[in-house]
């Protein structure tokens, strides 16, 4: 039996298309923009000028604030320019831009075994280093959100963690790059698990992934046998939202996060697989967050695949790496996956930290079906994983009855598109569901 | 069995209307009469474009006031208006007419379409997800927020425009659309009936090689209507120019001076009767606008 979460989730088709695909490191960018938004939080501010000759791994930008992250650059080269530039939703934000000295030759790959003397001494580090270590590497949450994880890790006065849990679910359709990653080197993310739960004060880690990768769950298990202290693989039914914060931590303890509140409040810290990647390499290499793993899909894409990408890589360079957009018809083009990803709407726009995946929908996948009435099935009751009534504050965010909704608590809707993937009607229930959660953050303000 | 049937329901009757009767009496409660005739000529619409909750709070308050300095319902006409001062015994002070107007002239065929937006028809959605299906972060989204929320169906997007066409004649100037909008394309204008209107129909505040760019009747910040003005109405902030309305004597001289046609004139002949504006443009394309 595995472990799953009580209420609601779906079960959508999960086209993992790429998931034996090895990771390949696509050929640097002539330009690359590394954007000052990589995070949630205050943006960074960069430190240096146009002209300026960076080194691989260099700062380029340092953190706004506390909720912030540094920036650092991929590539030795020279910077361009400071410039804004548009995102992938076609809103301005500030980038360097950096002319990489060998454009056109991808980066290497990590090492595939764990540099065991170097994790030793990092284990012995103190947890305020840990946790200073992956400030500087400019670590933010890598599994969608994009929280920075030195913040994660400083856990407030008065409240404590007793379990860190790290988030390998990957529920999404379609992405296959922390799969991918689990495979290749799950030693060097249990290491970054065990340090993080250091920096947190964890005394208990374990890894949840879902039954649909038995690869990466064997390369963890094998990799769990070497460590220094306990690790535990956690096996999970393949179900949507499991990867989702709340939705992991019930699953895999049992807990509930209150409403409104934070997984800390529940004693656990979560961060995903790759983010644990980044902090093992942070601190015992010292290597900044500059790459990640990034799956370019689709079913239209001839060269699908992982492919290790350095920040800042355009959006339609790695589709080119992809196999190219498809020339016929129209083309949607997501940041992330189908279910929780982003229309992108310049595709010469680069990739973030947070982009885990590049997907291509195309044909009848981009078809929006008329919607029809509610038949008042309740199947997005059924569906919804937070317990709320999609249906309900879905129509009152239609009617702009802001007060209404937030009664019926829409403030703790994830946006996770259970209610919409089920509903018989094609009713754009997240979409309504965002009205009233915009006109409610619009009354905050005021 | 029928007959104890009648005679204790026809007690309880006479019970409940005696009672009834004597509750009427006791917890009666006077309402100036005036109240309900106020009421009575106003739209109902409850807009609050007056400012207060409702009609009936308007009413309330203009029995309350004894006058109408401070009080106006944008949903009537004036001849109404000074009909509800004749009934509290006072005059209303000259009213000035105000109406909505967009800030925006680009259609499809002034502004470059980059992508199709598939999501739900609404501006508010539209305009947190992404910047639109054109290059432009300050333009009508088209999406007909400011239609559905409308109380007097003054807006609408006929079939063949994609920007909303105010209809003068309905409009009230409640400000509904205005705060609907989530790029503050609307914005309400007092009408001066012998003057002519020109406004600036661009909120682009983006530099001027972007502006250019992004839509063909962009503000790009030249500053040639500054220089154009004789009557020091027009500034230029953050790359968009502004026409002070109440300098602006409505010549027209900017209009013809903008190198972009972001600045729109609507002639209203000095004719009092002019009420259905915007039957000639200077630019032709009625933008935004006043079509008859």
């Amino acid at each position: 039996m595995f472990k799953t979460f009580r209420r609601g989730g779906v079960h959508p088709n999960p086209e993992k298309l790429t998931r034996d695909s090895e990771i390949v490191s696509v050929p640097v960018a002539g330009v690359l923009y590394l954007s000052m938004n990589q995070s949630i939080g205050a943006p960074a501010k960069p430190c240096v000028k146009a002209g300026d000759v960076v080194e691989a791994g260099q700062k380029i930008a340092e953190a706004g604030g506390f909720v912030s992250a540094n920036v650092h650059s991929p590539v030795a080269g020279t910077v361009r320019k400071v410039e804004t530039i548009r995102n992938a939703a076609g809103f301005w934000v500030e980038a360097v831009s950096i002319e990489p000295s060998e454009p056109g030759v991808p980066l290497p790959l990590p090492d595939k075994t764990l540099d065991n003397a170097l994790f030793a001494d990092a284990m012995k580090l103190e947890p305020k280093e840990i946790t200073a270590r992956v400030r500087e590497a400019g670590i933010v949450g890598l599994g969608g959100a994009a929280f920075p994880t030195s913040v994660k890790l400083s856990i407030p006065e008065g409240k404590s963690a007793d379990t860190f849990l790290l988030n390998g679910a990957e529920c999404e359709p379609y992405l296959t790059c922390d799969d991918a990653l689990m495979r290749r080197w799950a030693p060097q993310i249990l290491a970054g698990a065990l340090l993080m739960a250091r920096a947190v004060g964890a005394t208990r880690v374990l890894v949840g992934v879902e039954a649909n990768k038995p690869e990466a769950i064997a390369a963890l298990e094998k990799a769990a046998r070497t460590m220094p202290s306990p690790v535990g693989v956690v096996r999970l039914k393949t179900k949507y939202p499991q990867g989702s914060e709340k939705q992991l931590i019930e699953a895999m303890t049992g807990r509930i996060v209150p409403a409104g509140g934070l997984p800390v409040d529940a004693h656990v810290v979560v961060d995903n697989v790759a983010t644990a990647f980044a902090a093992y390499e942070a601190v015992c290499l010292g290597l900044p967050l500059t790459r990640r793993v990034v799956t370019v899909t689709g079913m239209e894409m001839k060269n699908r695949g992982n492919f290790l990408a350095p920040l800042g890589t355009p959006i339609e360079s790695l589709a080119e790496a992809g196999g190219g957009l498809p020339q016929e018809g129209p083309v949607k083009v997501l940041a992330g996956g189908p279910m929780m990803g982003q229309a992108v709407a310049v595709l010469s726009a680069p990739t973030v930290k947070a982009n885990g995946g590049v997907t291509v929908l195309a044909g009848m996948d981009i078809l929006r079906r008329v919607e029809k009435n509610c038949i008042r099935c309740a199947r997005c009751v059924d569906a919804c994983p937070m317990g709320l009534q999609p249906h309900l504050i879905a129509t009152l965010g239609k009617l702009r009855l802001a007060p209404e909704a937030k009664d019926e608590g829409i403030m703790n809707c994830l946006e996770c598109g259970c209610c919409s993937y089920v509903c018989p009607s094609w009713r754009h229930l997240v979409d309504y569901i965002r009205i009233g959660k915009t006109l409610i953050r619009k009354e905050l303000k005021r | 069995m029928i007959s104890s049937s009648i005679i204790v329901l026809g007690v309880i009757g006479i019970i409940a209307a005696v009672l009834l009767f004597w509750a009427a009496k006791k917890f009666r409660v006077d309402e100036d009469p005036r109240i309900l005739e106020i009421e009575d000529m106003l739209p109902g619409a409850n807009c609050g474009g007056c400012g207060l909750s409702g009609c009936h709070a308007f009413a309330v308050a203009c029995v309350k006031e004894g006058s109408l300095d401070n009080l106006n319902c944008v949903g009537v006409t004036s001849e109404d208006m000074v009909r509800i001062g004749s009934i509290i015994g006072a005059v209303p002070p000259p009213s000035v007419k105000r109406r909505a107007r967009m800030k925006c002239q680009a259609d499809c065929t002034l502004r470059d379409v980059h992508n199709h937006y598939a999501g739900t028809r609404s501006c508010l959605l539209a305009n947190n997800l992404y910047m639109g299906e054109t290059d432009c972060l300050y333009g009508c989204l088209g999406c007909g927020d400011c239609v559905r929320v409308c109380p007097f169906d003054a807006l609408s997007i006929p079939e063949g425009h994609v920007l909303p066409v105010v209809d003068p004649d309905r409009c009230t100037a409640c400000g509904r659309c205005v705060g609907a909008c989530p790029r503050n394309v609307i914005e309400i204008a007092e009408i001066h009936p012998d003057e002519n209107q020109v406004w600036v129909a661009c909120g682009n505040k983006d530099r001027a090689p972007l502006a250019m760019k992004e839509c063909s009747v962009a503000c790009i910040g030249c500053s040639k209507c500054v220089r154009t003005c004789k009557h020091e109405a027009v500034t230029v902030n953050s790359f968009l120019a502004h026409i002070d309305s109440t300098k602006c004597v409505g010549c027209g001289e900017c209009v013809e001076a903008c190198p972009r046609k972001s600045i729109v004139i609507v002639k209203m002949a000095g004719d009092p009767k002019a009420t259905t504006l915007g039957t000639e443009t200077e630019t032709g394309t009625a933008p935004g606008s006043y079509n008859s």
